[in-house]
């Protein structure tokens, strides 16, 4: 098997636009959560998003571009340019055949159907733009990172709700560890935060009218977000003789299903999500320092999650940081784990720990360390991400210091 | 039918039991209705009175809108019809 290492990291969110951006945010603790603009917002319950301020896509894309390009795809293409940037890998020849995308979005082109559905329903009309289709399809992001960068192995979406990102991000690092891709492109995004995309979530009750305040006793529910994480994940040796710089080792991963309810977690379900990722890894639980928490802010997620952890780490859970970045980000579901991994990477990489904010009181149901409202330093070898989706679908990445 | 009738028929067929099973003293528990059934129901009788009950299904007793049994329900609907101009 093959070690595999991240070599590239991009990213749009609430809290910036590119990671250095992003993870001054968490390091200060700063909310990228705020009052919602959009169209028809005022018929909403729900008003509040992590919602990404100040992006030009007019600028970026051109017109022919923009026709193609929904939001969630316009997130990923910034984010994948970044990541490819920084990694400094080029996709020539046998690298660029064998290599590929693998991304998450649950939801895809979400305003497009939105708005051509306003357009035919409410606006009557009867002709929509030719490119519809291809603009709202969940593949469109992989699709166009694929041909932006020259991509030509194994490339596809994955869509598990809030768990998406884990999902593919898993995928993604099991094809280069068996050898099938010397690199692979993976993360992934999603941009619901339009009429109906809020209108579909409000209906659920579980949202929040003003924070997300994870593990706080006064929770009152998610907050949705918006954005993309995109991540260069390359074979250790191949990193290392091109003289990549490595951000840190992808070293196991678990799936897991419930089997149980389609939106109420099970923590059977997501403890053997995270002891299964220390076993692939081979390693034990006291290894690890930190864990980015799935961290909804509901009163459900919250609690199943803590007794999962206390669960599976034993006496070492009291040991171990958790914290919810969703506090600062928002839920970004089907793109979340992506942009949650760069907390995990900052705290193996630069010592820092990002904080859960909003946090006010404590909860018996959640006793662990969530860093509350401020960033810690702290030394971290191991950390675990998180995401437990709707579905009962979890999946657990465990990444190491190199 | 009264108020009582309709939400007492909403929360019977949520239920899947017949309307004269269901008492004012019923609590939601006894009835076999869960969260997700609960927030159905909540659905339900919105569209019937086009009212909005200020329901989260994270601080349920948080609200102002009492669901600890069949009888308190249908006051804090019978409240807001009647608070509707």
């Amino acid at each position: 098997m093959k070690r595999v290492v991240i070599t590239g990291a991009g990213t749009i969110n609430s809290l910036g636009h590119s990671v250095p951006d992003t993870l001054e945010a968490m390091r200060e603790g700063r909310c990228g959560i705020s009052a919602l603009e959009f169209r028809d917002v005022e018929r909403l319950a729900i008003q509040i998003g992590g919602q990404v301020r100040g992006f030009e896509a007019e600028g970026r894309f051109n017109r022919q571009q923009m026709t193609l390009y929904d939001r969630f795809t316009q997130f990923t293409l910034t984010a994948a340019k970044e990541a490819i940037d920084q990694s400094g890998i080029e996709f020539h020849g046998d690298l660029a055949a064998r290599s590929g995308v693998v991304l998450g979005t649950a939801g895809g082109g979400v305003s497009t159907w939105d708005d051509n559905y306003r357009s035919v329903y409410e606006d009557g009309k009867n002709r929509v733009h030719p490119f519809v289709v291809p603009k709202l399809m969940n593949n469109a992001a992989a699709s166009h990172v694929s041909m932006e960068h020259n991509l030509k192995g194994p490339s596809f979406t994955v869509s598990t709700a809030c768990a998406s990102s884990n999902h593919a991000m898993a995928l993604a690092f099991q094809m280069v560890r068996s050898g099938a891709a010397p690199a692979m492109l993976t993360g992934g995004s999603e941009s619901m935060l339009c009429f109906g995309g809020v209108k579909a979530w409000e209906g659920l009750r579980v949202m929040s009218k003003d924070a997300c305040r994870p593990f706080s006793a006064n929770r009152n529910g998610m907050v949705q977000g918006e954005g993309a994480g995109v991540f260069v994940f390359e074979e250790y040796e191949h990193a290392r003789a091109r003289g990549a710089d490595i951000l840190c080792e992808v070293v196991g991963f678990a799936m897991s299903s419930d089997a149980s309810d389609i939106v109420m977690p099970s923590k059977q379900g997501a403890a053997r999500a995270m002891s299964g990722a220390l076993a692939d890894a081979g390693l034990s639980a006291d290894s690890v320092g930190y864990i980015n928490a799935h961290g909804t802010g509901t009163a459900a997620n919250d609690k199943t999650e803590c007794a999962a952890v206390a669960g599976v780490f034993g006496p070492h859970a009291d040991e171990l940081m958790i914290s919810s970045t969703k506090s600062m980000h928002g839920h970004l579901i089907g793109g979340t784990g992506a942009v949650e991994l760069l907390a995990c990477i900052m705290a193996l990489r630069d010592g820092v720990i990002a904080p859960t904010i909003g946090y006010e009181e404590p909860d018996p149901e959640c006793a662990l360390d969530v860093v509350p409202n401020e960033a810690r330093e702290a030394k971290v070898d191991v950390a675990l991400s998180n995401a437990f989706a709707f579905g009962g679908l979890n999946a657990v990445i465990a990444l190491k210091r190199i | 039918m009264s108020i009582s009738d309709r939400v007492i028929a909403i929360i019977a067929e949520q239920a899947v039991l017949e309307p004269s099973d269901v008492t004012p003293e019923s609590t939601l528990e006894e009835l076999g209705i869960d969260s997700l059934g609960l927030v159905e129901s909540i659905f339900a009788i919105e569209e019937e009175f086009d009212i909005s009950i200020p329901f989260n299904a994270n601080e349920p007793s948080a609200s102002d809108f009492d669901i600890s049994n069949v009888a308190a329900i249908i006051t804090g609907i019978q409240k807001l019809v009647s608070e509707k101009v």
